[in-house]
């Protein structure tokens, strides 16, 4: 939810920077170079949230033996965890376990984290999927369109609706949305992800509930799914807008005044065949890092909308996990959803080095 | 680079008059800070003050927005909610820049190793979902105004620590430090000094654009339990206190929410101002 | 010199109050037309408004410009651009798109003003190319323009430009951007390709030398206006004094975009 418009242009220059292909001759080493870079992030992450669990207040050991345990049962429980040992040792540990992709017991479900984030995080991917392909579509259309008509109508309202967007807290649009649409006209179903009557018979194959209901065959549990994805996924989706829009726009209307430009009118291209057939090749980079970096933040903010919707994903998963004081699903959910957004990113940085890959002067 | 700074302050300042979005910023970013100084006295009661008895009354003319869930008056509440919400933006701003600018200048000015290694840890940082590692840090080391702070802070440096190398670099490389280092002065005050008004003009720009997103991630942490301890009043909180009645008493949840995209759409509007002021080369 | 390609009549150009081409008429027949001036002397302006595309903020004020019996508003331009005037601007590692294939923008003019099949289309592509100089058209089809040099480049440009048969081309300084010892070359292909095709062409140049060997006639520009009007051949024996103080001036790369030296200015008053 933080501005991801400041970040975007030095995302596309960190990406220039390590992938810059004048350097890194070769397309293995800049692989290479590129799995190093995404280790050592995703190395960092690990040790901020370990980080976190030394500085946290609550003692794990009380946390799994209780107030009441004898001084013998927490010394017993403080070795069997290792935490007699030097930080570097438990640390390395964590990073084996996490690794082995063991996230540890989550107190408030009785569950193991990794189960829990396997069940949640497909409803996340399935939101935030839906609510992108929207705002990627609509995003891009008026951030070109605004470029194409600089200082018009469209252009001013491109404007707005980016800082619209970019002002307007994620949560309480979502509650409005509710307020105006389930409360007041009825047009969509209430929070959730499919009715009471389909939640329970639906047999989950892929995990998303657009695909496993149209398998289903039932049609009124796809359009129960369909109907109570629309509310978030497009409060989502405004929010993304905001971003892709205005960079997009700086993206393409900084094309325009390209030299190139002149000569493909000169040729006696039109408006659109400029934008679309000139312009667009030469931005296709920045516009993919614009789309994955909206993605991404979607991932994130999903903490925010899914609370508001009741939305069964690994967002809610964090916040229920918040409210009961359950460390290692906070943990566990955090580096999940951190983990997506770092490879999201890498791997956009990668593609665009790709593309430019063979004309770049 | 350089030559393409800003020239002197005043012109600079009159154009940003001529912005009426920037100005509407500022004039909203100073409205607030007069609520917050005289909350007490604009308030017209007691933001903490229960009246179990008149709880969710209707706006009436007493309480022109209605009382919440503990029938405490929801315009005061509004008012002192300005508080936590400037206090959280100068704590951010207060920590992250400096940090941001120190970690930059230090990496520009040593260069060699000390510069890669800090320039690697601001990329790996910068590559980090901020707001969820906020929300997760508060979590785990509890909630408050200072932790939650703390948490946007220490995830949101690095672009400031990138302008900042950027600029030492430019500097470090300039004939006049060498000479100032022969003649005894010391390059370190030399750096300083000139960075640091060169790397201003962006900075206020990046610094106006992230508060307005560290207001929006404040009140989500206040609406999600995570902001300043109830009973003080917090925005985000409050729509969160607002939600479970929203469908009735609707105006519980939109005026909070309506105050914190007011105070969001602030910095930003002010952001674009003075980025056409500052920053002429953007587009 | 028989028949009139382009007729331009009183055309005039500004910048909000400022007018930056005050009013100039001339013609353009099947002939080698260079407007010679300094930087800022409005050639380049005039250059654009004949093709209709002038930079932001500028705009064609006033005047009329008929190409054969089409007379040429500020809009309208279908058929018109691409099809029966071209246009060489001047550095080709900026004008060329980076994203593009040479052989594609090499047949551009053609996807939109021709009904020929893609096939038709690469066979002209690849004999424009070889017409131009590159002596493997097929590998310079398929390369981006980021793999060409810059003398390479214009060529490209250039049959980007003549490869849809227009009856004028203009070319902005072409020369310009390029080592000394590309330039004679690119002229003498323009040159060639003028002379082949019977098309007009009007040279925007600074370098008096350069234009006395190749243009058929001269016109020289100074602060808007047209000062005078001569034949190539007679630049050496300029009777007017600015185009005499042109002539002296020696244009180099160094010198390229600066002023007149202010004494000579002074007395040139027009």
């Amino acid at each position: 939810m933080l501005n991801t418009a400041s970040e975007t242009s030095s995302t596309i220059r960190v990406a220039s920077r390590w992938f810059g292909f004048s350097r890194w001759r070769g397309a293995g080493t800049a692989v290479v170079r590129w799995l190093g870079s995404v280790a050592l992030t995703l190395f960092g992450l690990v040790l901020v949230t370990f980080a976190m669990t030394r500085l946290s207040p609550v003692d794990p050991v009380l946390q799994l033996v209780g107030d009441h345990a004898s001084a013998s049962t927490y010394a017993a429980a403080r070795l069997e965890l290792g935490l007699d040992r030097p930080l570097a040792v438990q640390f390395g540990r964590y990073l084996v376990r996490v690794g082995h992709g063991d996230l540890g017991q989550a107190s408030s479900t009785g569950q193991p984290v990794a189960a829990d984030i396997a069940r949640t995080f497909s409803a996340t991917l399935e939101l935030a999927t839906v609510a992108i392909v929207i705002g990627a579509a609509s995003g891009l259309a008026l951030g070109i369109i605004a470029a194409m008509r600089s200082g018009g109508i469209i252009d001013a309202a491109a404007r707005i609706v980016s800082l619209v967007g970019y002002s307007i807290p994620i949560f309480w649009l979502g509650l409005l949305f509710l307020l105006l649409f389930y409360a007041r006209l009825h047009w969509a179903p209430g929070p959730g992800r499919l009715d009471v009557l389909y939640q329970y018979t639906l047999r989950p194959v892929t995990g998303f509930a657009l695909i496993d209901t149209a398998l289903s065959g039932t049609a009124g549990a796809f359009r129960s799914a369909v109907a109570h994805l629309v509310l978030p996924a497009l409060v989502l989706a405004l929010y993304a807008l905001a971003g892709i829009t205005r960079l997009s726009r700086g993206a393409v209307l900084e094309q325009l005044g390209q030299e190139y430009v002149l000569t493909a009118r000169a040729k006696g291209a039109g408006p659109w065949r400029v934008v679309f057939v000139h312009v667009l090749p030469n931005v296709t980079g920045p516009l993919l890092t614009i789309v994955a970096l909206a993605y991404a933040s979607l991932l994130e903010g999903a903490v925010l909308t899914e609370t508001v919707f009741a939305w069964p994903g690994i967002g809610r998963y964090l916040t229920v996990a918040l409210f009961a004081g359950d460390t290692a699903a906070i943990l566990g959910a955090t580096l999940t959803i951190g983990s997506a957004f770092i490879l999201l990113n890498s791997l956009t940085d990668l593609a665009v080095a790709r593309t430019g890959r063979g004309r770049d002067r | 680079m350089m030559a393409t700074m800003p020239t002197a302050p005043s012109p600079g300042l009159a154009r940003l008059m001529r912005s009426p979005a920037a100005l509407f910023g500022l004039g909203m970013i100073g409205l607030m800070i007069v609520v917050a100084v005289l909350a007490p006295v604009l308030a017209p009661f007691d933001p903490n003050l229960q009246d179990i008895a008149n709880r969710l009354a209707r706006p009436s003319a007493q309480h022109w927005l209605g009382t919440d869930g503990f029938g405490r008056d929801q315009v005061s509440r509004l008012f002192y909610g300005v508080r936590p919400t400037l206090l959280l933006v100068i704590l951010v701003a207060a920590l992250m820049a400096p940090l941001g600018v120190a970690v930059g200048v230090v990496a520009g000015y040593c260069g060699g190793l000390v510069e890669r290694a800090l320039m690697r840890v601001t990329d790996i940082v910068m590559s980090f979902p901020r707001l969820l590692l906020a929300f997760a840090f508060v979590a785990i080391l509890g909630p408050g105004l200072i932790n939650g702070g703390l948490a946007l802070a220490l995830t949101s440096w690095p672009a400031y620590a990138r302008q900042a190398r950027v600029e030492t670099v430019a500097l470090r490389d300039h004939d006049y430090l060498a000479a100032a280092e022969m003649v005894g002065i010391r390059g370190w005050r030399l750096i300083v000094g000139h960075v640091l008004p060169l790397v201003l003009p962006s900075t206020i720009i990046r610094l106006a654009l992230d508060l307005a997103g560290i207001i929006l991630a404040a009140a989500g942490l206040g609406f999600l339990g995570l902001g300043v301890r109830p009973p003080t009043a917090e925005w985000g909180s409050m729509v969160a206190d607002g939600t479970p009645v929203i469908f009735d008493e609707w105006w519980l949840t939109a005026a909070p929410g309506c105050a914190i995209f007011l105070a969001s759409l602030a910095f930003n509007l002010l952001a674009d101002g003075l980025r056409d002021v500052l920053d002429p080369r953007h587009d | 010199m028989t028949d009139v390609l382009l007729r331009v009549e009183a055309l005039t150009v500004a910048a909000g109050a400022a007018t930056l081409v005050g009013g100039i008429s001339f013609t353009v027949g099947r002939e080698k037309l260079a407007i010679v001036g300094e930087s800022g002397s409005g050639k380049s302006l005039t250059a654009r408004a004949i093709i209709g595309l002038l930079p932001p903020g500028v705009r064609r004020t006033g005047g009329r410009i008929a190409l054969g019996d089409r007379i040429l508003t500020t809009t309208g331009w279908q058929g018109v651009r691409g099809r029966r005037i071209g246009f060489v601007p001047q550095d080709p590692k900026y004008a060329l798109n980076p994203a593009h294939r040479i052989g594609r923008q090499v047949e551009e003019a053609l996807v939109l003003h021709s009904r020929l099949s893609a096939g038709e289309r690469r066979e002209r592509a690849l004999d424009m190319l070889h017409r131009v100089g590159f002596p493997d058209p097929q590998r310079a089809y398929r390369a981006y323009p980021g793999e060409v040099s810059g003398g390479m480049g214009q060529r490209a440009m250039i049959a980007a430009m003549v490869i849809a048969g227009p009856d004028l081309l203009i070319a902005d300084e072409p020369t310009s951007a390029l080592d000394h010892a590309l330039r004679d070359q690119i002229l003498d292909l323009l040159g060639g390709l003028t002379d082949d095709t019977g098309m007009g062409l009007v040279l925007i140049s600074h370098d008096l030398r350069q234009v006395a060997r190749f243009a058929d006639r001269v016109l020289v520009m100074q602060r808007g206006i047209l000062v005078d009007r001569l034949d190539a051949g007679a630049l050496a024996q300029a009777g007017h004094p600015y185009t005499r103080a042109l002539w002296r001036a020696h244009p180099s790369a160094a010198s390229y975009g600066t002023r007149l030296p202010e004494a000579i200015e002074e007395t040139l008053q027009p």
